[in-house]
């Protein structure tokens, strides 16, 4: 194990202000430098990532005046990956009167998040949802009302109280829509320069300080390098390591592993959140999985066949040889228990050879009871698109045939490591969003990553982003200094070698490689031995990519399999520390399972003596042993106990 | 929002394809009416004549004493040649935008919902605009006279529509069709320019242009028709 | 099923284009119609031949980065995005013809891949509402009628595809225009500038060199999230309204 990496100092978060958890936020925003606002004019701000953490974030700081640059590797910022979300947003506005506040929200992340996320960070983030909302009301985000007039709320996740705000089944779309249009509000006022179709390829640190991107202009291949007094990076999740994922296509983790080689520290990256309720795989071809809300549970029956290879079909099987098996281990939640226990549940019976549909990878969801019990005229007004959804992608008319489900990669709590003030071990290199670690600990609770993304780029990053500013402008950085050139040159070296190789493989068939080593050893479950044989797969396949990789047309062009392969040999190299991440944190807490380490009925088991720290990694050079930093965690207000659904 | 142009951008928006297309809708209203109208008169014929002929003397003495004689037929024409010039000049401007906004044709082009009606406004105005010139010059200035030249306007209709016309009656049944076929989309076009439509009258507003295209159209076929057929003369 | 392309290949802005015809065999009825592409892909760069360039995200229907004309028609035979288009809907045999949207204000980049920059810009003019980071009163400050909230919705819930321009025999942008006129313009927070937002916008989606609507209809009919023709009538009104008023700035 100790070959794998190096165990480094400590760290601490040395930004979060002591005291009462409720006065931390406005201690930090009044100890946190000011800057003029004529001098804001001065200092420049590069944001990479448009969703609704960049979005956000370059909205509200063109706004305060400072000259922000933008980038996005889609065509326009409105197609964010932020877009896809569901859902809904958490806010603790109590409008229910249901015993919601602020400290309850607060209580349900930490509890939520399996002890591993830092109590001063989401205390921030509760108090911080309430504006939120009032801030995308008053944009004009339609979310759904009452025919009072007032804002809806349900209830999400298995949460006792109704705080999620939501906007039918698009939330993130209308939430990414009001940022996008705050923020092509200020191109419009001149304080933002939008760049689309630009992607960041690599940071520019000079003198320790993070200055620059070189990003690629994606039409014209042209490798570009901006400058500014800070960079900002709110490129979202890497869930894409795994091929399959509900993330789109583009996601990578690009920015962030660039900036990881440039000395930021990658924290807990083996934290994943695989969701219970998507749409099966229906062969190889399959480019991405798609989510189905999760919503479905609160009617739905769960069950497989109690024989392995039954493949009669679901109707004609009678009902006692069905096994409702969420209902019969956790009498308690039954098929409501939380998505990493109802994923992992899907798991060990399609294991036993129950799973259904092909492959046997998937599990029905069986809404005939409910049919017979509501009626179906309601059963459609609840669910009736996400019911149409999924005759689309399948075929299959779920009114009259158990729709299938599996489990899929979803989101990653794991990120860049960043202090209270969103700030990452390189200074001047801030990380909000998806992309940073900050407050899921591991495992996010649903319609919270929202949450986070908006609280990040209009509350907190602007708020905290001054402190470091307020010592600017920097001095101008020099186009011809060596860490300018180098870094461009390593841009122009990279990419000429993967338009060199030439081989016989295809960019898609070596990440498909890689996501099935990924989903069987570092997935739903993970034990040291498997790990142990995902690193040396990864080891040799990636050596393989860079010998056998084969990619057409040149960079002066659009060339979407240069940007993949790209993609790709970074997601490797994500690959590894992922699995040796997941192979030191020999313990069971929220997304991460360790086949080694459950109580006697196969539930998740916390060593919290031992493992209670975020695992800051940081990069220890190219094929030398990352270095481990842990950062312990201290509750002082929430009781640290072991989940139990039973 | 940058309030301080607002007046410019009110100014040049006065020239925007939405005002071109407001003021093509509000020309085409008036020339609907005056169809409306006009078609009225025709339907003189069946009373006869006389009546007819006092028809078209009674429109040259409207308005008298306050307007000369023939005054409210010259404000009535000067209406009708501004409206004509206005909707065509917006027409051309469109379509040229039109074609310039797709300088690459597709391979391949179905049409998903558009009417044959809303597909043929452009040609079908170019073919109705060059009707009313023969047409003005066939009855109302008497230039063209393939049944003879005559004072009475009846007497010049009904020469002119005999059988062995047989080709001007057609014509003018290819014209009154093509007036209305651009009009049934022209009329719901207008009503939707002019702000009028909402998901819940689209219905309505169809049947409206569909009702009043179809009414003008057989109105006016009726002259002609009863003519040729020996119905009236 | 086995399946005949016919598709728009240019190498750049500048290059002429032309159709080329490929087979592409074992496609599924699973299959996505962006899947079928990517095995056609596949094949083309293990034949070394340069693959076809298509944009595309989410593969959800929600990005609104997806779209093709498949056919003639925008987004194919079904009504949705291209990505939630499945080979179902086709059948063995098939010769089917793929071409990028074609616009003057949506310039095409490379094979099906277009720029849609234009729509950002008539946002830029005006597509908002402002209100600065912190400055908003309570949620419930303002109780919203839940008719014009759900007005609001349907309309917003455009994804920015350019179906409707690419459908449209004027190649008009007009729908796309007229959804976020009527979005920002059914909701309170929307009034005061509601004026001078429809007055900009239209002035942008023009001087982008998009065509004048004439009420055809055909975007509304392509529309993957059937943004509704009235939303159009909405924005006439709107802007005679505008026009019209006697308030000045
Ligand atoms: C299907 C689905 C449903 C979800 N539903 C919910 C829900 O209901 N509630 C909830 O709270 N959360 C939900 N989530 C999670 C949530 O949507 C995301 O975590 C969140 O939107 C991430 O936002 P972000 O701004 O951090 O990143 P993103 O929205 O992913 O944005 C990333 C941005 O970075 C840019 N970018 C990335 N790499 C580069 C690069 N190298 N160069 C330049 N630009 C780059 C991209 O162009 C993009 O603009 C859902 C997620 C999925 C997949
Ligand atoms: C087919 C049936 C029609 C008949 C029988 C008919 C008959 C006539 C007659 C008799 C006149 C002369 C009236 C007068 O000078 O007193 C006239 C004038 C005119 N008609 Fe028609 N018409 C027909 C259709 C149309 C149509 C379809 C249009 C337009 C699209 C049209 C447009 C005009 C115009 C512009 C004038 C000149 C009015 C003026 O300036 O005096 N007519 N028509
Ligand atoms: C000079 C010849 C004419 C030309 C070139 C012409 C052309 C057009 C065109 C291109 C349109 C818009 C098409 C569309 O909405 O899709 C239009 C609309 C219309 N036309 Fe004409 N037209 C002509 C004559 C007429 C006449 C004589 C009438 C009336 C009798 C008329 C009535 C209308 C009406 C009511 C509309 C609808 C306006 C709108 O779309 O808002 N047009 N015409
Ligand atoms: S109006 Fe419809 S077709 Fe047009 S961009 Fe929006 S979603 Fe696409
Ligand atoms: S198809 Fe075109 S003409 Fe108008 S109604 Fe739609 S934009
Ligand atoms: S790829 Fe996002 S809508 Fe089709």
């Amino acid at each position: 194990m100790k070959d794998l990496y190096i165990e480094g100092d400590e760290i601490r978060d040395e930004k979060a202000p002591a005291g009462p958890v409720a006065e931390r936020w406005d201690k930090r925003r009044f100890s946190a430098k000011l800057v003029n606002p004529a001098n804001r004019r001065k200092l420049s701000v590069i944001i990479v990532g448009t969703g609704l953490a960049g979005a956000s974030a370059a909205a509200t700081l063109g706004e305060a005046g400072y000259n922000v640059k933008s980038f996005c590797y889609q065509d326009s910022p409105r197609r964010a990956h932020s877009i896809a979300a569901q859902g809904g947003i958490n806010a603790a506005k109590n409008y229910r009167n249901d015993g919601d506040s602020i400290y309850r929200l607060f209580y349900d992340t930490v509890k939520g998040g399996d002890f591993r996320s830092r109590e001063s960070n989401v205390y921030r983030l509760s108090q911080v949802s309430v504006e939120i909302i009032d801030q995308c009301v008053a944009q004009g985000v339609p979310f759904a009302r009452e025919y009072g007039g007032l804002l809806d709320n349900r209830s999400f996740g298995g949460v006792q109280v109704s705080r999620t705000f939501y906007a039918r089944g698009q939330t993130g779309q209308q939430l990414l829509i009001g940022a996008y249009q705050a923020l092509e509000r200020q191109v419009q006022a001149g304080t933002v320069e939008m760049n689309t179709r630009h992607e960041m390829l690599e940071l520019i640190v000079v003198d320790g300080r993070a200055r620059g991107i070189v990003a690629r202009d994606m039409v014209t291949g042209e490798i570009e390098t901006h400058f500014a007094d800070a960079v900002v990076l709110s490129s979202g999740g890497y869930g894409n390591v795994f091929y399959l994922s509900t993330n789109a296509m583009g996601c990578n983790v690009t920015a962030t592993w660039r900036a990881h080689r440039k000395g930021a520290h990658f924290a807990n990256p083996c934290y994943t959140q695989i969701h219970p309720t998507c749409i099966p795989v229906s062969g190889d071809y399959q480019s991405k999985l798609t989510l189905m809300s999760e919503s479905l549970r609160n009617d739905g029956r769960i069950w497989v066949p109690k024989e392995a290879g039954d493949k009669r079909d679901p109707r004609e099987i009678p009902e006692d040889e069905r096994d409702y098996y969420l209902e019969r281990i956790y009498p308690a939640f039954g098929n409501l228990v939380p998505r990493d226990i109802a994923s992992r549940a899907a798991k060990n019976v399609c294991d036993e050879g129950r799973g259904v549909g092909p492959g046997g990878l998937g599990v029905y969801l069986d809404f005939a009871d409910a049919i017979k019990r509501m009626g179906r005229p309601a059963v459609e007004a609840k669910y009736g698109n996400l019911f149409d959804m999924y005759q689309r992608i399948t075929g299959e008319n779920p009114y009259e045939v158990p729709m299938r489900i599996y489990p899929a990669v979803h989101y990653t709590m794991g990120g860049l490591w960043v202090d209270y003030d969103l700030q990452s071990s390189i200074p001047g290199l801030f990380v909000t969003g998806e992309a940073n670690f900050s407050d899921h600990g591991a495992n996010r609770l649903g319609a919270s990553a929202l949450m986070q993304g908006l609280a990040d780029g209009y509350f907190v990053l602007p708020n905290t982003i001054n402190d470091y500013l307020a010592a600017g402008p920097f001095e101008k950085v020099d186009e011809s200094s060596p860490e300018v050139e180098e870094a461009a040159a390593a841009v122009r070296a990279r990419i000429d070698k993967l338009l060199s190789i030439n081989g016989d493989r295809t960019v898609d068939s070596f990440h498909k490689e890689l996501g099935h080593i990924m989903w069987d050893y570092c997935g739903m479950e993970r034990s040291e031995e498997g790990l142990r044989k995902a690193v040396e797969r990864i080891r040799e396949l990636r050596e393989e990519f860079w010998q056998n990789v084969r990619v057409l047309g040149t960079n002066e062009e659009l060339n979407q399999s240069l940007e993949k392969a790209g993609r790709v040999a970074d997601f490797f190299e994500l690959a590894e520390l992922m699995c040796i991440d997941a192979m030191h944190r020999r313990e069971s807490c929220g997304g991460h399972f360790r086949a080694e380490s459950q109580t006697e009925d196969g539930e998740a088991l916390r060593h919290d003596d031992e493992f209670a720290y975020v695992a800051a990694w940081e990069f220890g050079g190219t094929g030398e042993p990352p270095v481990l930093h842990k950062e312990p965690l201290e509750y002082e207000y929430v009781e640290m106990k072991q989940r139990s659904y039973k | 929002m940058a309030n301080s142009t607002l007046t410019k951008q009110r100014s040049e928006a006065l020239g925007s394809t939405v005002a071109l297309k407001s003021a093509m809708a509000v020309t085409g209203v008036i020339l609907v009416l005056f169809l409306i109208a006009h078609m009225y008169g025709n339907l003189n014929v069946f009373a006869g004549r006389q009546a007819f002929d006092n028809y078209s003397h009674h429109l040259r003495e409207l308005g008298e004493p306050m307007l000369p004689h023939g005054g409210f037929l010259w404000i009535m024409r000067v209406v009708l040649l501004a409206s004509v010039l206005i909707h065509t000049y917006a027409a051309v401007v469109l379509w040229r935008r039109a074609d310039r906004a797709r300088p690459v044709r597709y391979q391949v082009t179905k049409r998903v919902q558009r009417s044959y009606s809303s597909y043929t406004m452009r040609y079908g105005g170019i073919g109705i605009a060059l009707f009313v010139v023969f047409h003005v010059l066939h009855l109302t200035t008497n230039t063209i006279h393939p049944g003879g030249p005559s004072d009475s306007p009846y007497e010049r209709m009904v020469s002119g529509f005999q059988p062995e016309f047989w080709y001007v009656t057609l014509f003018y049944v290819a014209a009154v069709l093509a007036v209305g076929l651009h009009l049934r989309h022209g009329i719901w076009s207008a009503l939707t320019t002019l702000g009028a439509n909402r998901q819940s009258r689209q219905r309505s507003l169809n049947i409206i242009a569909t009702v009043i295209a179809a009414g003008l159209t057989i109105g006016f076929l009726l002259t002609p028709l009863s003519v040729t057929f020996g119905l009236v003369g | 099923m086995n399946i005949t392309l016919r598709v728009w290949r240019q190498k750049g802005p500048d290059d002429k284009g032309r159709m080329v015809t490929y087979k592409v065999e074992d496609v599924s009825e699973d299959m996505s119609f962006l899947e079928m592409l990517d095995v056609l892909n596949e094949k083309l760069i293990l034949e070394g031949e340069e693959p076809v360039a298509f944009d595309h995200d989410c593969r959800e229907g929600i990005c609104g980065a997806c779209g093709v004309v498949i056919d003639g028609e925008a987004h194919g035979p079904e009504t949705t995005t291209t990505c939630q288009l499945h080979m179902r809907s086709f059948s063995d045999g098939d010769t089917i013809t793929v071409e990028p949207w074609r616009a003057k204000a949506f310039p095409v980049i490379k094979d099906l891949v277009v720029d849609r920059g234009s729509f950002d810009r008539i946002i830029q003019a005006g597509g908002y509402v402002s209100a600065p980071t912190g400055t908003a009163p309570d949620a419930h400050a303002m109780p919203v009628p839940k008719a014009d909230a759900d007005r609001a919705f349907d309309a917003a819930t455009c994804i920015g595809c350019g179906a409707c321009v690419a459908a449209c025999p004027n190649a008009s942008g007009m729908l796309f225009t007229a959804a976020k006129v009527t979005h920002l313009g059914m909701l309170p927070q929307g009034q005061p500038e509601r004026e001078a937002r429809v007055v900009q916008m239209v002035n942008q989606h023009d001087a982008e060199d998009f065509g004048g609507c004439t009420n055809i209809g055909e975007c509304a009919a392509v529309c993957p999230k059937g943004i509704p023709l009235d939303t159009i009538s909405q924005l006439n009104r709107d802007l005679l309204g505008s026009l019209t008023s006697s308030r000045s700035e």
